[in-house]
């Protein structure tokens, strides 16, 4: 951990109540402080105002109050320096795999030569060489989120924000691609903030696990995996992964109770 | 054999689709050779032939159906030039929306062939008064259905872009306009179909030449086997630009029918 890269500053999020309806707290005055190269899952049951704070960070929704900063800036708009994966397949259909992964590049006119050479690059990363010239609807989910990662990442950007990104694939598809994204991440040391139902998943990731409570959505708990990278799949048979795993399912049991109480 | 939904292979598709216009043709024959219907009111299928061979061979009618699709490609590109930007610019920014899109819906329902006196009156029998016709009855479904199109993108696809740099203007260029390309040009297929009806429909009222003047003329000599032959020809060319149509939609958007 080598410095501070993202500020969260007492960020919340109040819904305005539609046609006579009660206002909505989406997410609580939250504060984070986010260390450059680490991996954050943020996990909480649904509703609890996750992908708010994420697309926040994003750009793409407005606090109500409360700041956010990337580098010291505070962020006003998406942008490039903030590269996002999805839930939802949001390749461009009408682009090839290797025109997706070029599109930020193309955006920030990177000449052709230069976007060749990092498309390749991590087509061949997330491991989709001979499919270059495919078109998304010819792909897996798998292959589409290996897609949009590799997109995400070509444009370099300062973080990346990723929402519940597997959470519509199998279970074992899942598992390859959270072993794929770590080996990415240790590889290049990105600062990840990725956010998840899925306790497995956000131990397994995460060098610090955040725990959301049910709405209104604030951090409950900020646990610190002390599990030593690289790590591949046995860790999760390893005696301190299940014990941290026990002690989430706790917590984010009594959530899941609240937020169907709700 | 009918179960719902059940799909059915390429060669029974294709002989009863065929069956059906035979069917068409036999009942037409029986009705009219078989002498049940007056050659008055409707000529047989071989006089139709026959007086079709006359039109092409003796009276120029090539020239009539040349007439007729200059008009409708001419008053179509004219409409579909100012529509397909003003349309997106509508499903793009709200407020080009919020000024347009009332007036827009209203005029939509004003019948462009209602304007052919008035039309006459500004424009003369000219071809000036065809093109308007034509455009005044596709501009403003043009501008509509474009609109629809792009204002409903999908919001996902236009934050991923803005995640990539995007500026607004990017979104405009190399997300929405892509996108929606495909539901474009199919809007621009069937609208050009209905520009066809208003073709035809100004040239019935005060035209010296076209596939409606023709129609007119020979309603005039009570030879309905030209009638008959000049609507089938409209079909005909509405069969063909149909399936031109389709398949520049297959070369231009392979992504779609991959």
């Amino acid at each position: 951990m080598s410095g501070l890269k993202l500020e969260i500053d007492k960020v919340g999020r109040v819904f305005p109540g539609a046609g006579g309806r009660t206002a909505t707290v989406a997410l609580q005055p939250t504060t984070l402080s986010v260390g450059a190269n680490d991996f954050i899952t943020i996990l909480g049951p649904s509703g609890c105002g996750k992908s708010t704070l994420l697309r926040i960070v994003a750009g793409l929704d407005r606090q109500n109050e409360g700041e956010v900063r990337l580098d010291g800036r505070a962020v006003t708009g998406p942008g490039r320096d903030r590269g996002m994966v999805f839930q939802s397949y949001t390749l461009f259909p009408w682009l090839t795999v290797e025109e997706n992964i070029a599109f930020g590049l193309k955006e920030s006119g990177v000449s052709a030569t230069e976007r060749a050479k990092i498309v390749a690059s991590y087509v061949e990363k997330v491991g989709l060489k001979g499919f270059e010239r495919h078109w998304p609807k010819q792909l897996s989910g798998g292959m589409q989120q290996r897609t949009a990662i590799a997109r995400a990442l070509a444009n370099d950007p300062e973080i990346l924000l990723l929402d519940e990104p597997f959470g519509a694939l199998d279970n074992q598809t899942r598992a390859l691609m959270q072993e794929l994204l770590l080996g990415i991440w240790e590889r290049e040391r990105k600062t990840v903030l990725f956010v998840t139902h899925d306790i497995e998943e956000s131990l397994f990731l995460a060098s610090r696990v955040l725990v959301m409570t049910a709405r209104p959505g604030r951090i409950k708990s900020d646990i610190a995996v002390d599990l030593p990278y690289p790590r591949t799949y046995k860790i999760k048979t390893t005696a301190a992964f299940v014990a941290l795993k026990e002690r989430l399912t706790e917590e984010i049991r009594a959530e899941a109770i609240k937020a169907d109480a709700q | 054999m009918f179960r719902p939904l059940e799909p059915i292979g390429p060669g029974a598709r294709a002989a009863l689709g065929l069956a059906f216009f035979a069917a068409f043709v036999a009942v037409w024959a029986f009705a009219t050779l078989g002498g049940y219907v007056s050659p008055t009111f409707l000529a047989d299928p071989l006089t139709m032939v026959e007086q079709g061979r006359l039109l092409l061979v003796k009276h120029n009618f090539i020239l009539d159906i040349g007439m007729t699709i200059w008009r409708v490609v001419g008053g179509f590109v004219l409409a579909a030039v100012v529509a397909v930007p003003l349309g997106i610019l509508m499903g793009a920014f709200k407020p080009i929306e919020a000024l347009f899109e009332p007036f827009v819906s209203f005029a939509r329902y004003l019948p462009a062939s209602a304007f052919i006196p008035l039309l006459i009156l500004w424009a003369g029998i000219g071809e000036l008064e065809k093109l308007l016709v034509i455009f005044i009855g596709s501009f403003f479904q043009l501008v509509l259905m474009v609109a629809i199109s792009v204002g409903g993108t999908r919001r996902d696809l236009v934050e991923a872009a803005y995640t990539l740099g995007s500026s607004d203007g990017g979104i405009v260029g190399r997300v929405l306009i892509p996108a929606n390309a495909p539901e474009i040009a199919e809007t621009l297929r069937l609208v050009l179909g209905w520009a066809w009806t208003y073709v035809i429909v100004a040239e019935l009222i005060g035209s010296s030449s076209g596939i409606g003047h023709m129609i007119v003329d020979s309603q005039a000599l009570l030879n309905t086997g030209q009638i008959i032959f000049g609507i089938i020809v409209i079909g005909l060319i509405g069969l063909i630009s149909d399936f031109l149509f389709k398949a520049a939609n297959r070369a231009l958007f392979p992504w779609r029918f991959a």
